[in-house]
């Protein structure tokens, strides 16, 4: 294969680079940044930036073709494929659970236990 | 069936079966056609364990009562079979033993790129069914083949983890063919053969290594979850520990949908191929069918949710999935109807391996068509966890996988063992096992429809002449499999020398020797035509000697 010689070098600095990572996200678990959210965005950034280490240098995509980036960007689709409709049904149990205790929106809307006592028992 | 190779060295040729027999030979082999042989011999071995168990749960079934098996032990057999079926037979089937065999051989190379990790992938794959083996004779694993949480994290009683450990195992050697497959088609064509002169069995195999490629790695984590959720009590499904049972569903189906694609996109490419050749016709919309492959490979991975329908998971999610499952209809019906032009004025020969591929239609038909009842959300609360269920996806896996399997094994035996079976007996097998399979599982789907719930053995006694009845079928199917085997064996020393081309079909395979060469082809082969050049007589190796589909109508 015509992959280019990597210096040791560089795989020290990243292999060191992995390891401050790794101890920034210890360290940020620890601090509360007021909403759950954020703590998660900080965490999986830190994280998303250790695999882009190890993929470009650790597995060589910087030297490949471009065949290559397609394969792991397709694996990143994936991944969003996963994760996106995974979310379609974490994000949305609200929703229903929600609207079960509205007026349907195109009635007239009375409060919904006195206009259909019987079918609402359904939803306790 | 042994692994010993054609003893009848003085008949054949050089090739690579008898140019060396010792066993170090056979189990350190790179050649991907003996790793395909340790493959056939390894999942026939699986295919039988698998059969065995569900045929004494069928006898079990026989009755209303529980008089053969206790609950737990019947709920042990049905899972052995699960597992057994789906992981270590449906899955690796048609692309570890006639992918490993062929997709080299048809596109004109001397073996596949990476032939060591080949090799592993069977070792790792063997490392992993005989853990599998190990939990079902170590007392076994009653928690059906999917190992939904909370039951297998929280209380199945059982070895779990050795079962769970074993699914895991095999699954990387689903992604080393994956990578071998998907390598060599890109970089390791004959001159010639350009993307759209590959035959649509390559095709086939393509799209499915994508699919293993994308897919397993998923399921090999979250078998890995419930592994460290059932030994050191982390919290990811059990909501105590504020996990979600729910999510195991999720990523579980994530694999385990695109996983039928997995066991069906191969069986389509062999029945593309059977088809063909039995009509001697190029095939009718061969790139509608090449892109019907992707997209089913593709679309396979936005319909898992359709298999949570009636759990906790919301109700918008569950509209949808069910919107996005009707879509992986359309790639599946455009290849049935480009088939069925196909076999529209071609010269259609009623060969065993052409058997199975009607079989693999009609069957295909009725499992997809049955599918769409179920996509649908409201039946789906009526059918969901009867034997509507069952019925549905043995149509589609038995129906589609095995009949696909099956037509293929026959149609290629020649190629692989370089002698013919006894086509009277082989058609009498393949009527059997079609009449074996619809006894069995089409009066599932009137149990389903009345309420027989599935994974019960205990049932109201309306319901036992349906499952007498599909007893009875079982062991008509298995009697037709074991003619199969039989007459298979006797070939292997008895059958009639096959010659080049039996068939008189088109493709790299059939230019080079029945058994072929270790290195596959004598001289590089070089194409020429379009694929499936029915309108070209063929070029090298149609022998009138040998047998030819003709005789056999």
């Amino acid at each position: 294969m015509d992959h280019p010689v990597v210096p040791v070098k560089t795989y020290l600095t990243i292999f060191g680079a992995l390891m401050v990572l790794t101890a920034l996200t210890v360290w940020v678990a620890f601090i509360d940044f007021g909403h759950g959210l954020l703590n998660d965005t900080v965490a999986m950034s830190i994280a998303v930036l250790k695999a882009l280490l190890v993929l470009v240098i650790f597995m060589h995509l910087k030297y490949s073709a471009k065949i290559l980036w397609l394969i792991a960007g397709s694996s990143v689709i994936w991944m969003i494929i996963m994760i996106g409709l995974t979310l379609t049904d974490y994000r949305s149990r609200e929703w229903i659970e929600s609207q079960a205790h509205r007026a349907i929106p195109w009635a007239s809307n009375p409060p919904i236990e006195q206009a259909a006592p019987a079918a609402d028992d359904g939803h306790h | 069936m042994s692994s010993a190779p054609d003893t009848s060295a003085t008949a054949m040729p050089k090739n690579y079966l008898n140019e060396k027999i010792t066993v170090s030979s056979w189990l350190l082999t790179l050649d991907h056609k003996r790793i395909a042989i340790l493959y056939l011999v390894s999942l026939l071995a699986f295919f039988l364990i698998g059969g065995l168990a569900a045929l004494v749960f069928r006898v079990e079934l026989m009755t209303p009562e529980a008089d053969v098996l206790r609950s737990e032990t019947y709920n042990k057999f049905f899972t052995t079979h699960g597992i057994v079926m789906i992981f270590f037979f449906l899955i690796p089937s048609i692309p570890a033993v006639l992918g490993n065999f062929l997709v080299p051989v048809m596109i004109g190379a001397r073996d596949f790129a990476f032939p060591k990790i080949n090799l592993a992938s069977w070792y790792v794959f063997m490392f992993g069914g005989v853990l599998a083996l190990i939990a079902t004779i170590a007392g076994g694993v009653e928690t059906g083949w999917t190992f939904y949480t909370p039951y297998s994290t929280m209380y199945a009683n059982s070895n779990v983890i050795l079962a769970v450990c074993g699914a895991f195992i095999a699954g990387f050697s689903s992604i080393m063919t994956g990578l071998n497959f998907i390598v060599t088609i890109h970089k390791m064509r004959a001159p010639g053969l350009t993307w759209f002169r590959l035959p649509l069995f390559i095709w086939a195999m393509y799209a499915t290594a994508l699919v293993i490629l994308l897919g397993t790695p998923v399921v090999a984590i979250t078998l890995v979850m419930i592994f460290v959720e059932r030994a050191f009590g982390f919290g990811i499904f059990d909501p105590a520990l504020g996990g979600d049972p729910i999510l195991f569903q999720h990523l579980f189906w994530f694999y385990s949908h695109p996983a039928v694609y997995i066991m069906i996109l191969p069986a389509m490419g062999v029945v593309s191929e059977l088809i063909s050749c039995f009509s001697k016709r190029r095939l009718y919309g061969y790139r509608v069918i090449v892109f019907s492959s992707l997209a089913i490979a593709v679309i396979g991975f936005f319909v898992w949710g359709h298999h949570m329908f009636v759990s906790s998971q919301s109700t918008f999610a569950g509209l949808t999935f069910s919107f996005l499952t009707f879509f992986v209809a359309v790639p599946t019906a455009l290849k049935m109807l480009n088939w069925i032009m196909t076999l529209h004025k071609g010269s259609v020969s009623l060969a065993s391996p052409m058997l199975y591929a009607f079989g693999f239609l009609g069957l295909f038909v009725i499992g997809g068509l049955t599918g769409l009842f179920l996509s649908t959300l409201a039946t789906d609360i009526h059918l969901h966890d009867t034997y509507f269920v069952v019925a549905h996806f043995h149509y589609v896996m038995v129906g589609g996988g095995v009949m696909g399997f099956l037509g293929g094994l026959h149609f290629w035996w020649p190629k692989i063992t370089g002698r013919m079976y006894p086509e009277g007996l082989a058609i009498f097998a393949a009527i059997v096992i079609f009449i074996g399979f619809n006894l069995t599982f089409f009066p599932q789907f009137q149990l389903g429809v009345h309420g027989m719930p599935r994974r019960y053995h205990v049932y109201p006694e309306e319901f036992q002449v349906l499952h007498i009845a599909s007893s009875t079928g079982a062991m008509v199917l298995g009697f037709g499999y074991l003619i199969m085997g039989a007459y298979l064996i006797w070939s292997l020393k008895f059958g009639k020398i096959a010659g080049k081309n039996p068939w008189n079909a088109r493709g790299l395979e059939w230019e080079t020797d029945s058994p072929p060469p270790t290195h596959n082809f004598h001289e590089t082969p070089v194409v020429r035509h379009p694929v499936y050049a029915y309108e070209y007589a063929s070029e090298t190796s149609n022998e009138p000697d040998v047998q030819s589909e003709k005789g056999h109508v």
